[in-house]
Order: C-alpha cells, then structure tokens, then sequence
C-alpha cells in the first residue's frame, strides 16, 4: 500500500465535478483510496483523516491529488484522474433531451390558446379527473372513454356549467367542430347544419345521409348518451344547442336522440322552441328513423331527397327464421331494433328496448339465441371494458359473425359498417370474407342461402373509400344500403320470405 | 365554432392518430395509470367543489409572503426555548427512534446547553426520558437543516412577512463537514457553537438591526439567476447576504476582530445562505396552511427515521413513511453503507419549488449524481408536471425564465407516479461521523396515496 499527494497549482474544478472524478478514480483497479479535490482547509482536514500527509504548502486555489494505491501503478493512477477530469469537462452531446410531453391535461393545457378543445379517452375510472382539468381551464372537453360513472357525469356536467364550458359525452364517440372530426367521424364539407347528439353513430348516420345530397354542416356536438337522461337533465344538450344558436353559420339544427327522460322531455322541447335558430327533433321512437327525419329537414331546406343510396341486389331469400343483428353502432342497433319490433315483436338484445330483459356479455358471446330474433351492440360498455371499440377491433363481431351463420335459426343477417376517422382503416378487408364464409356456411350446413344485409354509413371523402369498401361487401354477396332503416326493413320483409333452395352458382 | 381548434388528447393514440391525418396537430398528453388503489380517491378529490378554489387561495397566499430577516436573536428569547427543549428537524420523533446524526445532534447540545458534562453521558440522560422535551421545528415556525437541533442557547434567524407579520425561525449555519446538524459532537464542534452563541449573532443582530429588514424572498430571486437553487447551492446567496450586511457589520460597533472572524466565517460557508431561504420558504409556505380542500402540500421534512409531509386541507396532520438513503456522491473514503436515511427540515426548499425543483438553473450542481445538464432541465419541467403554479418573482432564465414549479399538489403526484427530488447532503450513520456525501432523494412513495386518502375522507364527510 502507497500513498501518494501532490498539488496542482492553478488547476480548479468545481467540487461536485472533483467528488465525481475522486469516485471515478477510486474505482480504477488496484486503486484503494482517491481524493481529488480543491486543497481547502476542509479538504485538507478529510484528507488528513483519511490519513494522508497534507502538503504544508498548499493553499485553496491549489488543486490536491491524494491516491492510496494497493496494485496499481503511480502512473496508471495518474492517468485515472487525468482522464476523469477531461471527461468530466468534456462537453456532452447536443440536443435538448429535456422537453417531455405533459404527463396530465392540466399541464397540457398550461398555455394554451382559448378555443383549444380536449378529447378523453383514457379508461372510464379515470376519464373523470382528466375532464376536470380541462373543465377547469375553461375547455370544451370530448369524452370518448366510457364506463364513466354516472355521479361523475353529473359532477363534471354541473362544473361545466357554472364555467360556460361544454362537456361532450362521457361515451361521446363523434363530433365535428370547427371542421375537425374527433373521435369517430366522418369527413363533411362545411354548411349550415349544426347537430347536437346524444348518439354517435346517429350522428354518423345524419352526416352520411346530408353528405350525399351535397349538405354540409356547421358542427356536429356530442352530448353523450346519457345526457337526456333525468339524472344528467339534458346539461349538455342545453350548452350545445346555445353554442349552435349564437353561431352564425349554423341556420337549422337537428338534436338527435333517443326519446329524453319524461321528466325532462317537456323543459328541452321548450329551451329548443325558444331558441332563435330552428330546431329539428330527430328523437328515436317506433314512428320516428334518423333518415326519415333527415327527409324532414332537407325538405324544410327546400331540399329534394334523393333515393338513399344502395349497392348491390336484392335476394329473394331468407325466412322463414330468425332476423340475426350484429352491430358496432348503438344508435345504428337501436334504430334497427325500434322498426323491426314492429313487424317482428320481441327482439333480444344487450341493448334492449325499453321493457325487454338485457342479454348480459356471456350470452352474448357464447351467441346461444334459441329462435329468437336478436340484435347485439358491439360497442356496448360490457362489451369494452379493457378493449378497443369495435369500429377499432372487429374480432368479437367477426367470431360472432360465424357462429351466427351456422346457427340454423339464422335467417337473414344484418350488419352495420361505419367509416370515417378514427374507424378501421379498411372494415371490408376483414368483413367481406367473413360475409362470404358465413354465406358458404349456411349453404354447406342448412342448405340455404343467407341472405347478409348492410348499413354502410360513411361520406365520399372518408379515408376508407367510400365506394371501395361497398364494392368488396357487395362481392362478398351484401346488399349494402346507406339508409340504416331502410336496410333494416329490408332485411325485415326478408326475414319473412321462405328460403328457396340454393342454386348451383351460389354452392361455389 | 368554425375556426380549426387546437386539440389536446389524453388516452388512445388512435384517436389522435385520426386528428393529425386531418392535419390539425394534436398536443398529446403522455398519460400513464395513476399510482395503484388511488383512482376512486382521485376522482373524489377531483370533485371536491373546494379543490380548485381552495388551491388557488393557497397558491395565492405562498405567494403573497415576502420573507424579511428583521432580527437574530437567541432561540429562548424568539421561541421561548428553556433549559432541556430541543427543537428537532422532520416529524415527531423519541430518542429511542432517533438515528444515528440525530442523536449526535442531540448529544451535542445538551453538552452545548451544559445539561450534561460531557456528551458522551448524553445518551443515559435522554434515554432517562426526564428533564427535556423532545418537539418539531415545525411545531414552532421554526425550521432546521439536517438534524434541525435548536436548544435554548442557540440563536435563531428571525423571519417577517412584512403585511401579516407571521414569523419563522431557524438556526444560523455552521458550514460544511464535521458540524452538530450532521450528528458530530466533537470538542471543535461546540467549541464553533459557543463561538456563534457569543459572538456571531451578537454581531449579525447589531448589523441586522442597523441596516433594516433584508428582503430575502427578493434575495432568493436574484440567487435563481446567478445560479443557485437555494438548498444545495446558496454561494452566490450568501455573498449577497455579506453584501447587504457589512456595511452594517463594521459601522454597529462591533469589536473589529469580531467583525472580521464573522465576514469570513460567513464568507467561507458557500452554504450560509441555506438557513435564511429556509425560513424563507417556511414563511410563504405557513400562509397556505389549513386551508380545507387544499390538496397543496405545505411542508416536507425528515427526521432521519421518517419522512413525513403535511398537506394545507389536513391541517396539522403528518403523513409519514421510512426515510431513503440519498443517491450520490460520497466525501473521503465513505460509501452508502456509511450514510443515514434522509435528514432534514431542508425539503422545505423544494416543497416551496427551489432546491431539487429549481435544478434547471443551477448547472454547477448537476454532476452530483453524475447527471448532466439536460437532466437538470428535465428535472424542472418534471417537477413542474406535479406543481399547481408556477411563482412569477422566483424565474429561471435557462428556461425562457419560467416561474419555479410552485405548490406540489398531492393529487398530481398520485396521478403521475412523479415524486419531489430533493437535493440533500447525507449524514454519517454513526452519532458522531459528520457530513459523508451530498445526492439526491424522493420521498416514501406511499405517504402521498395516504395523504390523497385523508383528503378524500374530508370530501366525503362533507359531502354527506
């Protein structure tokens, strides 16, 4: 063991970089002990504790090298410190590294500019608590999330209104403002329709629809679907309606919803009435359909509607059997459910209609349905919890999609497909061979074909390719509408025709 | 409602997937689970309708604090100390709990104090339990770095805020290495305490008396900018300090020898200026206290057992759990089985946004934990994530002159999972051994849930 002190005159470093060189060199092999440090009076007593012979001469602007070596060299040691100290006072790669995206909306929304709107979407427990903060700051606030609970909307809702602030959803999966699709949406050219929705593929719905015959829109506002509901008291519907009246761009709006709570049906149809700007009510009953009201309101434009949009043949097949639905649009499900009923009674479903006994998730997806005519909302919250929406990831439709078609009480089915941003980038790709499987199947299994019915809601200008994405369903034996009730009655007057035996071609 | 709005999302990066390809740039929020079992507490808190207004006032009364030195004076006079009170650093804490450098601290000053011969007996007076009390700084204004030990004798900073006239205390700084507040007892350690008792405070009160209240908030603000963070660095503090007293010094007819030793006792301890911001920061911090619904935490303190924080909505409350062990560098030949548990009222700085939170601007200082100075940036901008402000008068030029991340928010800390880094020295393990190192540390992460818990239980009862 040797011990070796020497001074370096004129030499300095700061003393964190010197207690950072001092570890570097003790860790040099065969190197017990280093100190390199600035020779203050402190320094010096630390190093005489640590029993070194301090040089007598030395003075605080001196730089103190203390090494107590076990095996390695003097001049191994030396070149330790010499290349600590160069690399402590090295410069460090460029670049700053140090600007990290915000961790939470509040400090997202630190600085920025009024009118700047947020979208929720982290899961249901803690979509809540991300709303606030953009409550808070005095922003609009999308929330996509659902599994929100109710007491929390109601909570976000009243501190949005004592703010002025509007609150899209929870479970809001579409809105269109100031041109910019958030969440699942279609892409619209501007206009003079501005839509407040408890719904979001109504909405899509109405947008498709208006989109076809050249109408655009001012701002389509989510509500959520709940909103209506007496215990939320239409809080958002009443901000958004007002939002739409002060817009000067916006000269007829339409509120779609399911029926509101009798409680406050009375107090919305009277705010909507005193508003300056008309409002059209495209409430969902058995007597009321999303395209039927949008006829309304084009005709109330002075506007012809023209012959909703179908692609494909009709099939002279189908019942008699069983009407088999398989959504991924609540709004889409209900419409369908609500019209069908009519001619068909009872329809079960995860989403029932009012009166009707719910299908919880495993009966839904062990798909053992009896006779009964059925519809299932894909995009339900039993159905999301811990994944993605199924105009995300079609697989649970898709799986039962097949069970469906071997299923012999299957008469005709009835699907739904919905474009815009946000959607998969191509449902067909997916979807279509799944239609011809099914269709091959209930051939190969039952000897009859089955006839596939599908709502295509999407606009010319979607990424999805409107016309593409109809085309590869068609081929895969679809006939695809635009209309959702028009499909549905459709597949409805289908659902009571006995299947004639299929044809050779359609063995294929 | 027709203009492109700008668009922040938090959750799916589908969804803001689906807003870029419509070429509005959407700001995304990084957003991670919030920490284990806090949820349905977040979301009580979140609806508390006292939080926002309540923070706000507390943000607001921090900030409304200008901290004056108008005084030094001995602690039995300015805190009613006697004979056997010691004041200690961190929460509540026993002899029998007491670490190692608390201990020390403890030995020394009853030696200090005469209450014992010889600090080696004593170990059997305290252990006796009789003839003292045992309290924290933070029960009495007062706020002490490292073992935070103020006896009667000791003479304490006194702090004013100019239009409340609400006052804080702390100790006068020793200097570095071998001192009392890391646990050493030594003869040369009291030897230096007598010399401060006699000599350094009378001086520094004639000189303070004289030149009138030092505004040290405004001090702490120029300090930012030339480089300091005030916890860990105060060089440029200090001598701003000797500046604005010396004069002062040589014309209160102080002996000129006493004047002298005392400028260069001042002079030569880069960490001097540490036992004003404290007081300082305790001063700003004691006006948003107990305020309900206030998730804003308004002390953070070690007692070198303990790490303990108390939060204005839950009064005087500690919610505490078991000191780390820095992260860092180490003096001499110790290592980190050397160093004791974190120790120290001195998180009081970062608690108030300097210190660890206010890295940014202090570049000398980074290489502590071999960091470089981008991390020191990221530190700010990190510890601004869990701030609910950020304090106009303290800037930090590096970074366009933010403000210093102000008011850490309980709830914000359970949503990120980011804990306070606090810049500390490291205390020996054994009574006795002094200064070992200097690093960085974090609280106990669970003391936070527990904090968020309480607030939601407050809400709750309210609420009903």
């Amino acid at each position: 063991m040797t011990d070796h002190v020497s001074l370096r005159s004129g030499a300095y470093a700061d003393s964190v970089t010197l207690l950072q060189v001092s570890k570097q060199v003790a860790a040099t092999p065969g190197v017990r002990e280093a100190q390199v440090a600035m020779a203050t009076p402190l320094n010096l007593e630390t190093l005489a504790v640590m029993g070194f012979d301090v040089p007598a001469d030395a003075s605080p602007n001196d730089m103190v090298v203390a090494l107590r070596l076990e095996s390695a060299s003097l001049d191994d040691a030396m070149a330790a410190v010499d290349a600590a100290l160069a690399a402590a006072s090295a410069p460090r790669a460029s670049g700053d590294t140090s600007v990290a995206p915000p961790r939470t909306t509040a400090s997202a929304l630190r600085d920025a500019p009024a009118g700047t709107i947020v979208m929720v979407s982290v899961p249901g427990p803690s979509a809540f608590v991300e709303a606030m903060d953009a409550v808070e700051a005095g922003h609009d606030v999308m929330v996509f999330s659902d599994n929100v609970p109710l007491e929390q909307e109601v909570a976000l809702k009243e501190a949005a209104a004592a703010r002025d602030v509007l609150v899209m959803g929870p479970d809001c999966g579409t809105a269109v403002v100031g041109g910019v699709g958030l969440g699942f949406a279609n892409v619209v050219r501007p206009g003079p329709i501005g839509i407040v929705a408890a719904s979001g593929t109504g909405t899509q719905q109405v947008l498709a629809l208006l989109d076809q015959v050249g109408v655009g829109v001012s701002a389509a506002l989510g509500v959520g679907g709940r909103d209506l509901s007496a215990a939320v008291g239409g809080r958002s519907t009443r901000t958004a309606l007002a939002r739409l009246d002060a817009d000067p761009q916006t000269t007829h709006v339409v509120l779609v919803s399911k029926p509101p709570a009798a409680e406050i049906a009375d107090g919305i149809t009277a705010y909507a009435a005193s508003l300056s700007v008309p409002v059209e009510l495209a409430l969902l009953s058995p007597d009321t359909d999303l395209t039927g009201r949008t006829e309304a309101l084009l005709a109330s434009l002075d506007l012809p509607a023209a012959p909703w949009r179908r692609w494909g043949e009709p099939e002279e097949a189908g019942g008699p059997g069983a009407l088999r639905g398989l959504f991924v649009g609540g709004t889409l499900c209900d419409e369908a459910m609500l019209i069908a009923s009519a001619t068909l009674g009872e329809i079960r479903s995860n989403i029932p209609l009012a009166g009707g006994d719910a299908l919880d998730a495993a009966a839904v997806l062990a798909g053992d349905l009896g006779d009964a005519h059925a519809m299932i909302d894909f995009g339900d919250d039993a159905l999301t919890v811990g994944r993605a929406h199924p105009m995300i990831d079609p697989s649970l439709r898709l799986a039962a999609l097949a069970r469906t078609a071997a299923d012999p009480a299957t008469a005709v089915v009835l699907l739904d497909v919905v474009l815009g941003h946000g959607a998969e980038p191509d449902p067909a790709a997916a979807l279509a061979p799944a239609i011809a499987d099914a269709r091959a199947v209930a051939v190969a299994e039952h000897g009859r074909t089955l006839p596939v019915v599908v709502t295509l809601v999407g606009t010319a200008a979607d990424p999805q390719d409107l016309e593409r994405q109809a085309a590869a369903l068609v081929s895969a034996g679809a006939y695809v509408f635009s209309s959702n009730a028009e499909a549905t009655r459709h597949a409805v007057a289908l659902t009571a025709v006995p299947a004639p035996v299929p044809t050779a071609g359609e063995l294929r | 409602m027709t203009a492109a709005p700008t668009v922040v999302t938090v959750g799916t990066s589908l969804l803001a997937d689906a807003i870029d390809d419509q070429a509005v740039s959407a700001r995304r929020v990084d957003w991670q689970p919030p920490v284990p079992g806090t949820a349905d507490d977040l979301a009580t808190v979140a609806a508390d309708p006292l939080r926002a207004a309540a923070n706000a006032r507390a943000v607001d009364a921090y900030l409304g604090v200008t901290a004056q030195l108008v005084d030094v004076l001995p602690a039995s006079e300015a805190l009613g100390l006697r004979p056997g009170d010691f004041l200690h650093a961190g929460p509540p804490i026993t002899w029998e709990r007491a670490s190692g450098p608390m201990r020390g601290a403890l030995m020394g000053a009853a030696a200090f104090e005469g209450i014992v011969a010889d600090a080696e007996e004593a170990p059997a007076f305290f252990e006796s339990g009789a003839g003292y009390t045992l309290d924290p700084c933070h029960h009495h204004h007062a706020v002490g770095p490292m073992a935070g030990i103020i006896s009667p004798s000791m003479w304490v900073f006194v702090l004013e805020d100019a239009s409340t006239g609400a006052r804080t205390y702390c100790s006068l700084n020793e200097g570095l290495g071998k001192v009392l507040r890391y646990g050493a007892y030594s003869e040369d350690v009291l030897a230096r305490l007598r010399w401060m008792s006699s000599v350094l405070g009378p001086v520094l009160q004639r000189a303070v008396r004289a030149a009138g209240p030092v505004d040290i908030t405004a001090l702490l603000a120029q300090m930012l900018q030339m480089g300091d963070e005030a916890h860990n660095r105060n060089r440029a503090g200090t001598l701003m300090l000797l500046r604005d007293l010396v004069p002062a010094m040589i014309r209160s007819g102080s002996r000129a020898g006493d004047v002298a030793d005392a400028v260069a006792f001042v002079g030569g301890n880069d960490h001097f200026f540490l036992n004003l911001a404290m007081p300082a920061c305790k001063l700003a911090l004691d006006a948003a206290r107990d305020i309900e619904g206030s998730t804003m935490v308004v002390a953070m303190a070690r007692n070198g057992t303990d790490f303990g924080i108390q939060v204005s909505g839950t009064g005087d409350q500690w919610f505490t759990g078991p000191a780390q062990v820095a992260d860092g560098l180490y003096l001499g030949s110790y290592g980190p089985d050397d160093a004791n548990p974190d120790i120290g009222d001195s998180a009081i700085t970062e608690t108030a946004g300097i210190g660890g939170f206010a890295m940014a601007t202090a570049p000398a200082i980074v290489r502590l934990v071999g960091g470089s100075v981008p991390d020191a940036l990221a530190t700010t901008r990190r510890m601004g994530e869990i701030a609910l402000a950020e304090n106009p008068r303290w800037t930090i030029p590096v970074l366009e002159f933010a403000g210093t991340p102000t008011g850490i928010d309980v709830a914000r800390v359970c949503r990120t999972g980011i804990l306070p880094q606090i810049n500390t020295g490291m205390a020996g393990r054994v009574a006795g051994t002094g200064q070992v190192g200097a690093g960085l540390v974090t609280p106990p992460a669970e003391i936070f849930p527990a904090a968020l818990a309480a607030l939601a239980e407050r809400a709750r009862r309210r609420a009903r």
